[in-house]
């Protein structure tokens, strides 16, 4: 293992200590509680937004917070979900007395201990708390089966959506319901040309061949559907496309696009993969309105890239394109 | 039948001992777990039960009023350090054992059966997870129905705890040729067969910890 940290089990406060030096005055960080907010929450009247997870997915959840996005976010331990104490501590923060929403996504450590500081927090201070559960990875059958679709790539378009929303000053309930339409609306597939290292594993949480790729993973580097050749990135490119549109018809109306890099991959490269999927989705009658391309939900170093489609309209356009300033997304402002 | 010895005082003092124990094993086992977790999961489970159960240990024992009141302790320990899935389900078992058994008295089968029985309801209602989903709930749920069998034969105490380590190690070995359902490995479907679930594994070792120090 090769990284530039001190110890093993400093890396997320040692990380911290890093934002908070270099956002000043427009990020709070708490080392303490490990969540980062916004320098002027709470804001009055709005709903405070709050998400967070394992760290190890930079820029996201706490290169999301800032004006148009998240109020907090709170920092687990690598790979691993936060406590619900520092939802507590994100919920105080940042509670302006319009209710606090919080954005998970489908995993299960991240879902109960999400809901444990809901509980927790209504049971504390009275304020209305609810929870959106991001579920788009087409490559999980949602069945009772299993845990049901992981929210990956569709959770960044999630906190940029809702967080305009939010900004404007939406109520609770407005903000549930567009979640809910993002959330019909959007699908996500991921594919690794390499595993990464977890600090604290020290070795690579999954073994590929030199000539081998996983399609269908998620975002901690669990492995996905299937093993496959590399081939071209043209085909690669179908190979992202294909299952997303095998689960939605996404024909009809506008689309806002997101090639992510996992963090391993050169951004020479994804575009190079964005180019293909363009054509492709150009092919099958897709248009897309909006594009956005780079490393926003990461697995550490891993190799590879992910690809999520949001069907939208007017409204969700606007919302989109509404001014946002933080480390991670930043336009318009 | 030499009952009193074998039926021992609920105090902080033997909780605790059970405590620091289990904490020593998930020490010398966290690359095991985590080497576990790593093939089906996401390689975190041994580094997070090990954070948890180091500050569990951290407790002193002599500064609770009760033995309850240091479980319940240890389970918001656990909710608060570990994270993952285990953190909620650990910290769910420990703060029903608490909630269940008495401030004082004499531990007895009936009295431990019972007490394991509410930890399992915890997490069964927290984790959502059922009988062959290929998690924690596999070992303990074994080992629960063992110590019940033990005390509704009129076993001792330590009979009791016996029967509930070989019932979660039979538990935890049964997740070797299941598919998962819930957790990250449920993604894996079935690849995931041919693994131990970690989750089953370290239960499992709480489990024999209390057999080994609680009698």
């Amino acid at each position: 293992m090769k990284k530039l940290i001190n110890a093993v089990e400093d890396v997320v406060r040692d990380s911290l200590v890093g934002v908070a030096a270099a956002h000043p005055g427009s990020l709070a960080v708490d080392l303490e509680n490990r969540i980062v907010a916004r320098a002027d929450a709470p804001v009055s009247g709005k709903v405070g937004l709050i998400s967070g997870g394992g760290s190890g997915h930079e820029p996201m959840h706490s290169g999301y917070v800032g004006a148009g996005m998240l109020d907090a976010a709170c920092c687990g331990e690598i790979f691993t979900s936060p406590v619900p104490d520092q939802m507590m501590a994100a919920a105080r923060a940042v509670d302006g007395g319009a209710g606090i929403l919080q954005i998970v996504k489908n995993y299960t450590g991240d879902v109960m201990n999400f809901d444990m500081a809901a509980e927790m927090v209504s049971a504390e201070t009275g304020s209305r708390i609810e929870s959106v559960l991001v579920a788009d990875d087409v490559a999980v059958q949602d069945s009772l089966y299993t845990a049901g679709r992981r929210g990956v790539g569709l959770t960044v378009l999630m906190e940029k959506i809702l967080g305009a929303a939010a900004e404007e000053k939406q109520d609770i309930d407005a903000l549930l319901s567009l979640a809910k339409r993002v959330n019909d609306g959007g699908r996500s597939y991921g594919v690794a040309l390499t595993s990464c290292i977890v600090p604290a594993a020290g070795k690579p949480t999954f073994d590929l061949a030199e000539d081998e790729i996983e399609l269908g993973i998620g975002i901690h580097g669990e492995p996905g559907r299937r093993k496959a050749r590399l081939g071209s990135a043209a085909e690669v490119a179908g190979e992202l496309v294909e299952p997303i549109l095998a689960d939605r018809d996404f024909t009809g109306a506008p689309v806002i696009a997101m090639l992510n890099g996992m963090g391993g991959t050169p951004l020479i490269e994804q575009y190079l993969v964005y180019g293909e999927v363009a054509r492709i989705l150009s092919g099958k009658g897709v248009t897309v309105a909006r594009t956005l391309v780079g490393n926003h939900i990461t697995s550490l170093e891993m190799a590879g890239c992910s690809l999520t489609l949001l069907n939208a309209d007017d409204d969700l356009l606007r919302l989109w394109d509404a001014p946002v300033n933080t480390p991670g997304l930043r336009w318009g402002c | 039948m030499g009952m009193l010895i074998s039926m021992p005082e609920l105090s902080t003092r033997l909780v605790s001992t059970w405590l620091k124990d289990y904490a020593d094993v998930i020490n010398e086992n966290t690359n095991y777990l985590t080497d576990l977790d790593r093939q089906i999961g996401d390689a975190d489970h041994g580094s997070n039960m090990s954070r948890g159960m180091a500050a569990v240990a951290a407790l002193d024992p002599t500064t609770f009023p009760d033995a309850p009141a240091l479980l319940k302790k240890t389970g918001m320990t656990l909710v608060s350090t570990v994270g993952g899935a285990s953190g909620p389900l650990y910290g769910t078992f420990f703060l029903r054992l608490g909630t269940s058994l008495p401030a004082t008295g004499v531990l007895d089968a009936a009295m431990w059966a019972a007490a394991m029985k509410a930890g399992l309801d915890g997490i069964v209602a927290r984790g959502k997870a059922s009988l062959g989903d290929k998690t924690l709930v596999d070992c303990l749920s074994t080992a629960v129905d063992a110590a019940q069998k033990a005390a509704d034969a009129g076993k001792s105490f330590a009979e009791a705890l016996a029967a509930a380590s070989k019932g979660a190690d039979e538990g935890r070995d049964a997740t070797v040729d299941m598919i998962a359902r819930r957790g990250r490995a449920s993604y894996l479907g079935e690849r995931s067969k041919g693994h131990l679930d970690p989750g089953a594994a370290s239960m499992a070792m709480l489990i024999d910890s209390a057999a080994r120090t609680l009698a």
